[in-house]
């Protein structure tokens, strides 16, 4: 939600992006203040992907102008592993396996390191299964599930329930939920939602990266920006999703041209 | 590959050091001379200088095997000393004899045998070059009956026991290197568990090459009698040298009705520096005969060093439900070469054998997994199961797979599963993305990787497997 004694959270300026030496972030200027949710959306090949990559710091991308700035600090001089502690977090559009490491013995080491991070206790395993499992509740997940290797030979539905448990275990105060929308029925979609949504704080604040609209009947976004050849062209309230809904992108890019005499 | 997956990997040998203690060496060179005075060194019975005569004779008319997926240049037999021990300035009866320079060693290589030996409840027979220089706990195991000694001492003391068992699992002409060590062995480990007897500790010895250019050529033999089992622990290291050194060791494995024995090792020998220089030659053969009912074979090993590998330890499968086992986890780097496997001979019926391969390939190493899987006319209802996984880092490196099946039994079942992973940027970045540093992530996923086969380790060997791996592919991340 959008409150007056809201902090600016992130601050992207004329960022720009390559990969393989084609540029795909044409310039991006976004603000994202505490306790906002905003929804990046776009067809496929816009760059919104990109971009959440580009901010959790993933190096196949390299960053040719442009600056962010990450709660009153720099974000591009800090490494992945950094950023992550800082706050920031990913929900991957593909969670990656890894397969014989159980998600018990990974979610208590990324737990441990972040809580270390910010100066608190760090939890033995003991204590560590306690707490997880009162996460889990959170998002209607089996048990059985913290023996199993991380996100190995998990449905599509399993893996992203994972991501926003990790979201849950690291309380950032940016997630960027990259297509999480995708590969979900319904009632995942329900379950996982209403998971982020009782995330979401005054505090901290989202970035959804979304295809389609459906997601947002769930997350109420205060902004829907539309993402296209690597530069946001429109940015407007809840509304303007339902209207890229019905009437698809293409409009957007032609009143826009039309903005700007093209 | 990355500059942070290059410093994770490029790791220095953390154990090269020579100790300088005088050694007496034998001339270059092999010839039936040279059999004589090994044996006449070690004051040796007239049937083993035998042994090592017809060995001889077999191994000159042999060559050496070409088929393994491994390179090297010829040895030159002739320019290998065959025979080096610590001058013995007195005869040792207690540890507090042993040169201090020695322990010294010992304790570099984070092997303090009293500590040990007390601390952990091991028997370490230790093996320094080729004479054994001290043996721990060897009253407590006499007591249930255990002998646990060197060859040497057991060619003395037990030689009807030796005589009966020798070469009768690997015989003299099995392979070109098999017969080379029956000729020329100059010392390794004894043991025998009597029936009924369940070995009351994991028994232990470390191997150290210690005298430059000098081959080392190993002799084990292991026999389980009716009933009784052993675990049996075999770690290695040895100190850097730039020029190569051959190992050609043998272990021979008896397991009568209803034995077990389970044989665990952790190998890291110098592997040669990054650019492939040096390094030991470890070629090596390993067989257990599960001879009588029920018996069982256990392979245990973790192969991590030298500049190649070639080794097979094997089960043959005689007695009736008789059950094999290999876990293995072979890991190279720079330019290392590993061929290495197993084999599964299922003669008796009913036999069961598993197969659990593990190989990470890095830098510019080769790794292949080659196994047989043979099951005889005779073996009704047999059965095996083989899973052999490659995993690579960066895109340097090799990785190979031959299963060699054959199967002559109709009821018999055998299954075969592979995979080939990558420790790819995108599993870096999803650790990283959870607060977890590259040097933490590469060595979850490995022993993620190798779960399967460190869990078969005894508990103190897993932890050391898992830092050796550790040392292997970590570094300083930039």
């Amino acid at each position: 939600m959008i409150h007056q004694d809201s902090r600016k959270l992130l601050e992207i300026r004329g960022l720009r992006a390559t990969v393989s030496g084609i540029e795909i972030l044409k310039g991006i200027d976004l603000t994202v203040r505490s306790g906002e949710i905003h929804a990046i959306m776009g067809t496929n090949g816009s760059g919104k992907s990109t971009l959440a990559k580009v901010l959790a710091g993933h190096n196949a991308y390299t960053v040719t102008a442009g600056s962010v700035v990450f709660e009153g600090n720099d974000l591009l001089g800090l490494e992945p592993e950094e950023r992550a502690r800082a706050g920031v977090f990913l929900a991957f559009q593909y969670p990656i396996e890894i397969p014989g490491v159980s998600n018990s013995h990974f979610l208590r080491l990324a737990y441990n390191t972040v809580q270390a991070q910010r100066g608190k206790d760090e939890l033995d395993p003991l204590e560590f299964e306690d707490f997880v499992r009162e996460k889990m509740k959170l998002l209607d997940m089996n048990p059985d599930f913290l023996d199993r290797g991380v996100n190995e030979g998990f449905s599509g539905g399993e893996k992203k329930r994972n991501e926003i448990l990790q979201m849950a275990l690291l309380e950032p105060r940016l997630a960027i939920l990259d297509e999480t929308d995708s590969g979900l029925d319904i009632d995942a979609l329900r379950i996982v939602t209403t998971g982020v949504n009782k995330l979401a704080t005054r505090d901290n604040a989202i970035i959804l990266v979304t295809h389609y609209q459906r997601m947002l009947n769930y997350i109420v976004p205060d902004y829907v920006h539309v993402m296209q050849g690597g530069r946001i062209i429109k940015t407007g309230g809840k509304e303007l999703a339902l209207d890229l809904e019905t009437r698809g992108y293409d409009w957007v890019g032609a009143e826009r041209r039309s903005a700007i005499g093209a | 590959m990355s500059a942070v997956l290059q410093n994770l990997v490029n790791q220095p040998y953390k154990h090269g050091f020579v100790t300088e203690i005088e050694s007496d060496i034998a001339p270059k060179g092999l010839n039936e001379d040279i059999i004589q005075l090994i044996s006449t060194k070690k004051d040796e019975p007239a049937w083993l200088l035998e042994f090592r005569l017809k060995a001889y004779e077999q191994w000159l008319k042999m060559e050496e095997p070409k088929w393994p997926n491994v390179k090297y240049p010829k040895i030159d037999f002739q320019a290998i000393s065959y025979y080096a021990a610590p001058k013995p300035k007195k005869k040792l009866s207690s540890m507090d004899e042993v040169d201090p320079e020695l322990l010294r060693t010992f304790e570099k290589l984070g092997v303090p045998m009293h500590e040990r030996a007390a601390l952990a409840g091991v028997a370490v027979d230790v093996i320094f070059d080729s004479v054994s220089v001290a043996t721990t706990y060897k009253q407590k195991l006499a007591e249930v009956g255990i002998i646990f000694c060197s060859i040497s001492e057991a060619v003395h003391k037990y030689p009807d026991l030796v005589k009966q068992y020798l070469g009768t699992v690997v015989p003299i002409g099995d392979n070109y290197y098999a017969a080379l060590n029956s000729a020329v062995f100059t010392d390794g480990t004894f043991c025998f568990i009597p029936k009924g007897v369940k070995c009351p500790m994991d028994l232990s010895t470390y191997f150290r090459i210690n005298t430059e250019e000098s081959g080392q050529f190993e002799r084990t033999l292991i026999i389980g009698e009716e009933g009784s089992s052993v675990s049996y622990l075999e770690g290695c290291t040895a100190p850097k040298f730039d020029t190569n050194q051959l190992h050609a060791a043998v272990v021979e494995l008896v397991a009568l009705d209803n034995a077990d024995i389970k044989y665990s090792t952790v190998q890291n020998w110098y592997a040669g520096d990054e650019n492939g220089l040096g390094g030991i030659y470890n070629f090596v053969t390993k067989r257990g005969l599960a001879k009588g009912v029920n018996s069982r074979i256990s392979w245990t090993q973790v192969e991590t060093g030298s500049a190649i590998t070639w080794k097979y330890p094997s089960c043959i499968l005689q007695g009736e439900n008789s059950v094999g086992e290999f876990y293995s986890v072979a890991v190279t780097n720079h330019y290392q070469q590993a061929d290495t496997g197993t084999k599964m001979v299922h003669i008796g019926k009913n036999t069961r054998s598993t197969i659990v391969s593990k190989g990470i390939s890095a830098g510019h190493s080769n790794n292949s997994y080659r196994g047989l899987v043979r099951i005889a006319p005779t073996a009704a209802g047999a059965r095996n199961y083989s899973q052999c996984d490659s995993m690579l880092i960066g895109d340097q490196c090799g990785a190979h797979t031959f299963p060699y099946i054959q199967v002559r039994n109709q009821q018999a079942k055998v299954e075969h599963e592979a995979s080939t992973s990558k420790i790819g940027e995108d599993q870096l970045f999803y650790f990283a993305q959870r607060g977890i540093g590259n040097e933490e992530a590469v060595s979850m996923i490995i022993n993620g990787f190798c779960k399967d086969v460190f869990q078969q380790l005894p508990m103190e060997f897993a932890v050391e497997a898992t830092k050796l791996l550790e040392f292997k592919l970590e570094g300083s991340v930039g």
